[in-house]
């Protein structure tokens, strides 16, 4: 890509990203599109980064381990749903994942959660998230018993109109009173400790 | 003898030939042993050596014929002795390389006669004869049961009188001491080749655990591991350890040495390099092997082995007991003179063999490899029997008399020898709050559970097994619950919640740790829990925490720790592990005011970090170490720019933390030099009566500094402590306030200040129904302003006189010191004693003179004084005070300086009437004054030398005085430096030198010429005192001179 371009590029994101400037845009642009030349080489055409190599980017970059959640990141950067994320998505994308202010992580968060996409998180959502989160104790008779449980105890906490499913309201109030429910079903965000 | 070679020589494996001696130490010790036994034989028992043996003892030998000398017959291949049995044989023969020798004389000389071989000699006769014993007093004697032996053995002696079975029946005893010794050596060379053992050193420990805590008695302050965690095979020590042979460390606090970090380890036991900051312990040796932990500890203790040896006594007591009772029976038939020759050392060998046992606990060890004689085996089966015994009296409630903490349980135990360490490392200076430790009261087990138990239970058994999404969940629900009830605080405690709260901040993930702290800062504010927190080591980690980029974390870390330590021994960790740094170093946080937007969520405010640190500070701060380390890492110009903020909450830990830091010295000097007290004073005038409370009591810690008194008052202090007067509902703010008042108005600019703002008035009116604690700070600043003519006039005019002179009557010491300066100072003014005389408050004050606290006794003297100045008629008054003359010159026998100088004071003032002087030389007040004389207190000297001027004025007490040998050290008082001695020195040596001798001792001492010298002051009574001395001086000279030409 010539410098012309990129330099264009560079400014037409800046304009609409609200938490890099300029320097972080440009640099995020070059490491994208090395990126998209890694896969390109292998691959032949492509036009963005797919599932698989995005996974990789969360996996080793931001020791992402949940295929789920995984696979639920990928869609909240593919904001175009055509598999595959752009330029323009991936430094929005991150400018939100590694910048965002607490109402944006919230609603980030909670469409990664929201499995189906229907506006709530249900019961069977949170027990297909929190299903591996528990060590399989053999001496239980019912190894989906503490799952469940915990369902009921993340739904007592945080289903403030006792629906039994959560909705956005449900979740922004909760995560307002405590910031560590943002990531209630599973880490979708950096960890802060890197 | 027997026994020992049976059972304890060690011999070559059966199987080629004949078995022979394994070249051990231990049997080459036994050797030697059998070889001085046999050496020394013919000397000690010269008789018995000519005892001839059953059947002679025959082996091998090296000895060349041609070694015999003088007393044998010798030919090329032969020996034989001269000296032969009743049928002519010889006693001894050789027959190259057979030996036969047949008397303890002739081994005796054959041991002499191989000199340097004599070892190989010595085990080619064991070799030879397996059975020594037999040989020598026949069979019989062999195969006596050995509890039966003496029985036996008295029959033989009863039925056949008979020298010879005599003569056999000694070296059978002989014989058998023999043995016993034997068994004794070889069992020290046991002890101190077999590896020690775990489960040894944990019975030691334990045993000594059990035998130290507070007190005298105790042979230790406390012994402790220095890890909890005891691995299946009893080691303690980590398995790379293990693997060197080390089985655990030990932290050991004697008496009377510094606390000792010790490892044990199969080799033996020896100081390693202790405890390392972080916790870590320097495994490297320090020093030598001792052979097990008691050996080593005596050597490092005196006071242990002392305390050790008494134990002993008490523990062999006890054994002996037991001991002797099987044994009484069979003595009782012995006759009297076998009786002498067999208990003696035989026993007493036995008992210190039981001490070795006592000890080293060895008796498992060597249980298997040894069967004992059936005697010994209960003896000793009774040490350990009774080791037991103790073992279970700690459960049983039963309390050791020598070993007070025994019946406590293991946990508090090691929890007091936690605070012994504390103690001696930092002395707590406020001890208000709790530091004794509460009963540990855990949950019945069948009690009935609320139903927040099993909730709890479920929520801590999520946390063990889950991942993080999990845990935080867990943890969120967690804090759901009520936890400033302390049903969920010890439910989470007692289902094991607490250490997973404690390893989840052991981990990497922030939100567990958030999670975790945001629980146990909630949960800390329960006593017990704080202990638990500190006993599962929770504090270190805590500690590291306070480094973590996140603020977030480091508040929560900081708020937790300032909530744990409260008590002594949290503090001190906190302290040991390097937290007072850190925290001092989250005050400087704040510092940037620019702050950045909250860039991650788990960031807090900067300001919040530093007042989280404060918090903790501030708990920290009451120890006094602790302060000394505040200080060190720079913390006083961090409180003091966190000083400058308006932030209430800020405010009250910062000024919390001076205010308990104040008490030190070195913090006044930098207080005053970092400008604090500016916003101590502006910080009186806020609205937060806690923050009052505390900026009132950090200028009464810091007023007793003139300087600061000073930089109080410019600041404007002095009125708003004065209105802060007005409020009396807050009884601690209205302590803090009358503290600061009191302390102030000991500079008499701030006492006119006081007037200005009509405090005296206010504080007259808070003498009645007020706090003790209130009380001391009202009178004692009533005292300081009483020193002025308008403000005695004041208290009088409010009826301040009377409420003082009631609280006479108290037993609080510090305010009956407070009351009766107070007094005292009323009384200067004639007005005020009538009223005080009305009261009988001078009675009250000579009663004091009897409190057993000095600084009582002197205050009330002091107070004497004017109240005897100013009262009417006052010789009357203090004669009527029955027995009060005697008790105030019995006084002069105290060794307090300041009684002292203020019972002089009062003396100068009793003398002042006629009678009381006479009655007072009754009392035998000159030769008590006289004593005094040589002092270097210029107090004591001043109001002493008055005393003596007033007392001159009796009888011939001049005189007296003189012959008490006061006079020389009197005029010694003129070389000091203060004008107040000159003057009432110059005093008494005029009263003095009315009489001859006493001029002439003056003259002798060079009094003439510092006399002269002292005309020159500016001080008229001290020029005409020191004139008319040198008058009488002179006057005397000349006296002499005339009579000398006449």
């Amino acid at each position: 890509m010539n410098r012309k371009k990129l330099q264009k590029l560079t400014d037409t994101l800046t304009k609409n990203c609200k938490h890099f400037n300029k320097f972080e845009v440009n640099c995020l642009i070059r490491l994208y599109y090395n990126l998209v030349g890694d896969i390109t080489e292998r691959q032949g055409t492509v036009n963005g980064l797919d599932r698989n190599a995005f996974r990789n980017i969360l996996h080793v970059t931001f020791g992402m381990t949940d295929d789920m959640i995984m696979d639920r990141v990928f869609r909240g950067f593919d904001k175009d749903n055509d598999g595959n994320v752009s330029v323009s998505e991936w430094v929005y994308g991150l400018s939100l994942f590694l910048r965002g202010t607490l109402e944006e992580k919230m609603k980030y968060c909670f469409e990664v959660f929201d499995l189906n996409g229907d506006g709530f998180i249900s019961k069977e959502e949170m027990f297909h998230m929190l299903k591996n989160s528990l060590l399989k104790q053999p001496s239980e008779e019912d190894p989906d018993e503490g799952i469940k449980d915990l369902v009921e105890i993340t739904l007592k906490k945080m289903d403030n109109d006792h629906d039994g499913k959560l909705s956005f309201s449900d979740y922004e109030q909760a995560v307002r009173e405590e910031t560590l429910l943002l990531e209630a079903f599973g880490p979708c965000l950096p960890d802060p400790k890197k | 003898m027997g026994v020992a070679l049976g059972r304890l020589v060690q011999w070559t494996a059966p199987g080629h030939g004949t078995r022979v001696l394994e070249k051990t130490p231990l049997n080459e010790a036994i050797l030697k042993e059998i070889i001085m036994f046999a050496e020394s034989f013919i000397y000690k028992h010269p008789q018995e050596a000519k005892y001839v043996f059953v059947e002679p003892l025959e082996w091998k030998t090296d000895l060349n014929p041609s070694a015999f000398e003088s007393g044998y017959v010798v030919s090329a291949t032969t020996v034989k002795s001269e000296e032969s049995d009743e049928n002519g044989q010889p006693l001894l023969f050789l027959s190259v390389p057979q030996i036969k020798v047949r008397s303890f004389g002739q081994l005796s000389c054959f041991l002499l006669i191989a000199k340097d071989t004599k070892l190989k000699e010595a085990q080619a006769c064991i070799e030879g004869n397996r059975n020594p014993v037999a040989k020598i007093l026949g069979l019989d004697y062999n195969t006596m049961k050995e509890e039966s032996s003496i029985l036996n053995i008295l029959d033989k002696i009863t039925k056949d009188n008979d020298t010879e079975s005599e003569i056999k029946m000694k070296i059978a005893i002989l014989l058998k001491q023999l043995d016993v010794n034997l068994l004794n050596h070889s069992l020290k060379c046991i002890s101190l080749e077999i590896p020690l053992h775990p489960a040894a050193v944990k019975n030691d420990i334990e045993l000594l655990k059990r035998f130290s805590g507070k007190g005298e008695q105790t042979v230790l302050e406390s012994i402790k591991y220095t890890s909890d965690y005891e691995y299946p095979n009893g080691c303690r020590a980590p398995p790379w350890r293990q693997i060197l042979g080390e089985i655990c460390y030990v932290l050991v606090k004697p008496h009377d040495v510094e606390t000792l970090c010790i490892t044990c380890s199969e080799e033996g036991v020896f100081l390693n390099g202790g405890k390392t900051d972080d916790e870590e312990i320097n495994y490297e040796r320090k020093g030598v092997i001792y052979k097990d932990l008691v050996t080593c500890l005596k050597e490092k203790s005196a006071k242990f082995s002392e305390n050790m040896s008494k134990q002993k006594t008490r523990f062999n007591e006890e054994l002996q007991k037991e001991k002797n009772k099987p044994n009484e029976t069979p003595k009782k038939e012995a006759p009297g003179a076998l009786r002498k020759a067999i208990p003696g050392s035989d026993k007493t060998m036995l008992e210190k063999n039981q001490i070795n046992f006592g000890k080293s606990n060895m008796i498992k060890r060597l249980e298997p490899s040894l069967n004992w004689k059936t005697t010994i085996d209960s003896k000793e089966y009774n040490v350990f029997r009774h080791r037991v015994s103790i073992h279970e009296e700690r459960h049983g409630g039963r309390v050791e008399k020598s070993a007070p903490s025994v019946s406590a349980g293991k946990a508090q135990l090691i929890r007091k020898s936690g605070e012994k360490v504390e103690e001696i490392v930092s002395e707590s200076s406020s001890e208000s709050e709790e530091d004794e430790e509460p009963p540990d009261h855990r949950q019945e087990a069948n009690a009935d559970l609320p139903s927040e138990y099993w909730q709890i239970q479920k929520l801590v058994k999520y946390l063990k097994g889950g991942n993080q999404t999990a845990t935080v969940i867990a943890l969120c629900s967690m804090k759901d619950f009520n936890l400033a009830q302390e049903t969920c605080q010890l439910a989470i405690r007692d289902v094991g919640g607490l250490e997973v709260l404690i390893n989840l901040l052991d981990t990497d993930e922030v939100k567990c740790k958030i999670g975790s702290l945001k629980i146990l800062k909630e949960i800390s504010h329960n006593p017990q829990i704080r202990r638990n927190i500190v006993d599962l080591g929770g504090l270190p980690i805590m500690v590291n925490i306070l480094d973590s980029p996140h603020k977030s974390l480091k508040c929560l870390a900081a708020e937790t720790i300032a909530n744990v330590a409260k008590f002594r021994r949290a503090r001190w960790a906190v302290r040991h592990h390097g937290g007072i740094t850190k925290l001092v170093a989250l005050l400087d946080c704040a510092q940037n005011s620019a702050e950045p937007a909250q860039s991650s969520l788990y960031d807090a405010r900067d300001v919040e970090v530093a007042r989280c640190g404060a918090l903790a500070l501030w708990s920290c701060s009451k120890s006094y170490a602790n302060k000394e380390a505040i200080r060190k890492a720079g913390g006083i110009p961090l409180l003091a720019r966190l000083l400058k903020t308006s932030h209430e909450n800020m405010l009250i830990p910062v000024v919390g933390t001076l205010q308990e830091c104040a008490s030190e010295e070195n913090y006044r000097a930098a207080i005053k030099a970092e400008r604090i007290i500016e916003n101590l004073v502006k910080n009186l005038n806020s609205e937060n009566e806690q923050l009052q409370e505390h900026c009132a009591m950090a200028i009464y810690q810091c007023a007793e500094d003139e300087e600061t008194r000073d930089l109080v008052r410019m600041h404007g202090g002095l009125k708003p402590l004065a209105t802060l007067l007005n409020n009396t509902d807050n009884k601690e703010r209205l302590a803090a306030v009358t503290g600061a008042i009191w302390k102030c108005s000991i500079s008499k600019e701030n006492v006119t200040k006081f007037r200005e703002y009509k405090a005296i008035e206010t504080l007259v009116g808070l003498l009645t129904d007020q706090p003790e604690e209130v009380l001391v700070n009202v009178v004692g600043a009533l005292g300081e302003c009483c020193q002025e003519y308008e403000n005695r006039v004041i208290v009088r005019k409010c009826g301040g006189i009377q409420p003082l002179v009631n609280l006479l009557v108290g037993i609080n010491q510090a305010l009956l010191v407070n009351v009766t300066k107070a007094v005292g100072a009323c009384a200067v003014e004639p007005e005020n004693m009538m009223i005080i005389d009305r009261l009988d408050g001078v009675r009250l004050l000579w009663s004091l003179l009897k409190n057993p606290h000095p600084d009582v006794k002197a205050s009330a003297a002091w107070a004497l004084c004017p109240c005897i100045q100013n009262a009417k008629d006052a010789g009357e008054m203090v004669r009527s005070f029955v027995g009060g003359l005697e008790l105030v010159v019995n006084l002069l026998k105290s060794d307090n300086k300041e009684v002292l100088a203020s019972v002089c004071a009062a003396i100068t003032n009793i003398a002042k009437d006629q009678e009381n002087l006479a009655v007072i030389t009754d009392h035998g007040v000159v030769p008590l004054l006289s004593k005094l004389a040589n002092t270097n207190n210029d107090k004591l000297r001043r109001h002493l030398a008055e005393a003596i001027s007033c007392c001159c004025m009796w009888g011939r007490n001049r005189v007296a005085f003189g012959e008490n040998k006061a006079v020389a050290p009197l005029v010694r008082y003129l070389k000091s430096n203060d004008a107040n001695v000159h003057r009432a020195t110059a005093q008494a040596l005029y009263q003095l030198s009315e009489d001859a001798d006493n001029c002439i001792t003056m003259h002798e001492n060079g009094a003439v010429k510092l006399l002269l010298h002292m005309v020159g002051s500016p001080d008229q009574d001290l020029q005409e005192a020191a004139a008319g001395c040198i008058s009488n001086i002179r006057r005397l000279a000349l006296a002499t001179e005339k009579a000398r030409y006449t």
